[in-house]
């Protein structure tokens, strides 16, 4: 794994620089203790998902067994073992949001997109997700796409805003 | 010079509304008439009042502008501070009157709250260190430097603060029995994880005011005798994570944080960890283990975290608000902390108020302050006339507060006496279209979802639990299905390992307890009475009302719907999957829902 990884690297500068980010980031947090999921969100950020090569990568780099990396990455919901659509769509199902009729905005969504939560539209557009409140519960129903937080939805007006997601 | 400064609300909610591009506007327009050196434009944590965003509010006057939008931002500009003239057209309607509001005290939403814990948020710009040191920050640890631990800690004892994050523990208590622990190298822990789905108290504290929470970790710290604190953040709060940085880079800068803090030999440092969506690390043992890298499974107690926290040693934990109380209480005295509250729960709460309410957002109150304060003088009642059913307070662990107790006091006792807890502070506002039974059951999914697997009655029993549950609200529930709801809540309340799986029940056992009615309509009748479970709804025509306009029939996915042009139609019960659509687009209230 290691050995074929170095020959990727060799071949594939795109792949070489992220594993280059990922190895700052890391010399950075040397001597932190624990600094395991903080280095996850970093390599998430980085690949878009956690690839069995990155997990083993880490897994040397921080010495730590393969088994708690994978361990840990299955454990927490935010981390993704399979890549991404371009667009991220997260329909909150907080609390707040499920009693202002956020779950019609949902249904909306799967129906329009024809994908489930987890899923990734078949032309790699779109990931579902469900999030449990991100904290703008005083305008609920949220909806967020990529780093954009969306509030007062409505089944209409989602599908509008997918629309701009390109 | 500055003659005015504009406050911005760049709170969670009112970014979402657009915050950023009104704030563009603003400075686009300062420019445009050459006094961008005169006025000055911060952005503050939130403001609370997260319905009426994006607020701006324009200073020394306190002009309390709200609903600005990029198109109706100018004038704030070249009215009021070009010409000296009030946009009227942008202050806030009183609801009872026609007058409009000019400054935040004119509002009730505002008059009616003790601000403490939020003494900063949307007053300073959390990014600046300079401002919060201007409004007596960093002087609460100056003072417990000078008064040293065993003082700082008969403060905390004698102030009655009790731990804010869900379970009301008193903190003082907590301090001494990590400062007695024996044991080192010790540790301070802030839990920022804010789990509960409907709740952003934390979020708020964090994003609008960060140093009061680093301050009171310093003070923590120098009263246990820790070198090291952890700040856990739930990773759904970017913002939160962000802010945290900047602050505790400008006090290591400021000489807050670091080795030999302001001058006393005592060095302290702190780091952020970043949750990864899991509600479990909620629980303080969970949350340890995480902090560690780790899976986060719940422990059993004792040994409590005091005598073996993180990484096996004594670790004092507690909530972000829990904290951002400290630093007045060391400044102005316990006895000051206890003007305010009730005898057994001193102080302020802050809510998140959300749901079927006017006025959602951030609220403190003095603890004691009635729910009716709360949803109707604070939270300007329901929208749309309709009746209010309950309040749910702490979240997938709590229950219902109904209208029967309206007028009790509101503190960590009174509520415990109702089969619900106070919890981090989530107040969601349910109205007569809420089902009890599917609320109840929408909270058992969650906690389905997030049991963390370690322990068999939490595991299993909540997916029994769920699975009874679905089937009062598909109509198929029996009559002695609530006796099972009620056996298996009990036992899993009392075997499971953690505080997630040991109230995990309490939604269901409450509102089986406050609204045993509508459970009985859901299993005997098959009907659900606010029309909420799909289910047990009947979509039908009344014939006297129906045009034959056809748009139903267009409209209905599966072709449920039949009849002639200009002739009453009729809905076909076998084919119709109840999905509302006919409900929506007839416009002459020809369909009826039951
Ligand atoms: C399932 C579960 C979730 C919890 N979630 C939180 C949370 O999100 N934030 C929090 O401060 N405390 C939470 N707690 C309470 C913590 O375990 C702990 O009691 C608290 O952080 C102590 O701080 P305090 O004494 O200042 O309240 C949770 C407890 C349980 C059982
Ligand atoms: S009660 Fe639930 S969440 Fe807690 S340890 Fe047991 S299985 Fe895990
Ligand atoms: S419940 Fe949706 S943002 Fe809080």
């Amino acid at each position: 794994m290691q050995i074929n990884l170095e020959e990727r690297l060799k071949e594939n500068p795109v792949l070489r620089k992220q594993f280059d980010e990922l190895d700052a980031y890391i010399d950075e947090k040397a001597g932190q203790q624990g600094s395991l999921i903080n280095v996850m969100h970093r390599a998430q950020e980085i690949f878009g998902y956690l690839p069995d090569e990155v997990l083993a990568y880490v897994s040397t780099r921080l010495q730590v067994p393969r088994s708690t990396v994978y361990g840990v990455v299955t454990f927490y919901h935010f981390f993704s073992r399979t890549p991404k659509g371009r667009h991220t769509i997260s329909v909150c199902l907080g609390t707040a949001c499920y009693v202002r009729g956020s779950n019609s905005v949902y249904d909306k969504v799967t129906k329009s997109l024809g994908i489930k939560a987890g899923e990734t539209s078949p032309d790699g557009r779109y990931t579902l997700d469900l999030v449990r409140c991100v904290g703008a519960c005083g305008l609920a129903p949220v909806v967020v796409i990529d780093k954009d937080t969306y509030g007062r939805m409505t089944p209409d007006k989602v599908v509008t805003l997918l629309n701009k997601y390109v | 010079m500055i003659r005015n400064q504009l406050l911005i609300c760049a709170g969670g909610a009112c970014i979402t509304s657009g915050e950023k591009s009104v704030k563009d506007v603003l400075v686009e327009e300062l420019a445009k008439n050459g006094i961008q050196d005169e006025v000055q434009i911060i952005e503050t944590g939130c403001m609370g009042a997260c319905d009426l965003g994006p607020i701006v509010v324009v200073y020394p006057e306190g002009t309390f502008y709200q609903k600005v939008t990029p198109q109706n931002a100018g004038p704030i500009v070249s009215e009021h501070l070009v010409k000296g003239r009030v946009v009227s057209g942008l202050l806030y309607r009183q609801p009872t009157s026609e007058t409009r509001a000019q400054t935040r005290e004119e509002i009730s939403f505002y008059t009616l709250q003790v601000k403490r814990v939020l003494r900063n948020c949307g007053v300073i710009d959390p990014l600046s260190i300079e401002e919060y040191i201007a409004r007596d920050g960093y002087f609460g640890l100056g003072k417990a430097l000078e008064i040293g631990p065993d003082a700082i800690i008969q403060t905390i004892q004698e102030s009655g603060l009790r731990g804010r994050g869900g379970a009301g523990f008193p903190t003082g208590i907590k301090w001494k029995a990590a400062r007695d622990a024996s044991g080192s190298p010790k540790y301070v822990v802030c839990n920022g994880d804010e789990g509960d789905p409907g709740a952003f108290m934390d979020r708020s504290v964090l994003e609008g005011d960060p140093h009061s929470v680093i301050e009171a970790m310093v003070i923590a710290g120098f009263a246990i005798g820790a070198a090291t604190g952890y700040v856990y953040v739930r990773a759904e709060y970017p913002l939160a994570i962000e802010r945290l940085e900047v602050a505790l880079t400008r006090a290591r800068e400021y000489g807050f944080l670091g080795r030999n803090i302001l001058g006393s030999g005592f060095d302290f440092d702190i780091e952020i960890r970043i949750g990864a969506g899991a509600f479990v690390c909620g629980e303080e043992t969970a949350l340890l283990r995480s902090i560690e890298g780790k899976r986060g499974m719940p422990s059993a107690k004792p040994p409590f975290p005091a005598q073996a926290g993180l990484w096996g040693k004594p670790t004092l934990i507690n909530n972000v608000e829990t904290y951002a109380n400290v630093p007045p209480i060391l400044i102005n005295g316990a006895e000051w902390f206890r003007s305010v509250g009730t005898a057994k729960s001193p102080g302020t709460k802050v809510f998140a108020l959300a749901g079927k309410v006017q006025n959602t957002g951030l609220v403190e109150v003095p603890m004691g302050t009635t729910l009716r304060e709360l949803v109707f003088d604070i939270g300007g009642g329901i929208p749309g006339g309709k009746a209010f059913k309950g309040a749910q307070t702490g979240g997938p662990s709590g229950g219902i507060i109904t209208a029967d107790y309206l007028d009790m006091p509101i503190d960590f006792d009174s509520v415990k006496e109702l089969g619900t807890i106070m919890g981090s502070g989530g107040l969601i506002i349910l109205d007569e279209d809420n089902c009890m039974v599917d609320v109840a059951k929408f909270y058992l999914a969650f906690t389905v979802d997030e049991s963390c697997g370690k322990c068999t009655p939490c595991r299993e029993g909540t997916k029994q639990m769920y699975q009874i549950m679905e089937r009062i609200t598909d109509g198929k529930g029996t009559p002695n299905d609530i006796g099972k709801l009620k056996t298996l809540g009990r036992v899993i309340q009392q075997t499971s390992l953690c505080g997630l799986g040991q109230s995990a029940p309490n939604p269901v056992l409450s509102t089986i307890r406050f609204f045993p009615d509508e459970y009985r309509a859901h299993i005997e009748d098959r009907k659900c009475p606010a029309h909420a479970c799909l289910h047990l709804l009947t979509y039908s025509v009344v014939s006297e009302k129906c045009v034959g306009c056809t748009a139903c029939a267009r409209q209905c996915p599966v072709q449920a719907i039949t009849g002639q042009v200009k002739k009453a139609h009729v809905i076909d019960q076998a084919t119709c999957i109840k999905c509302g659509s006919c409900y929506e687009v007839c416009r002459f209230d020809a369909i009826l829902k039951e």
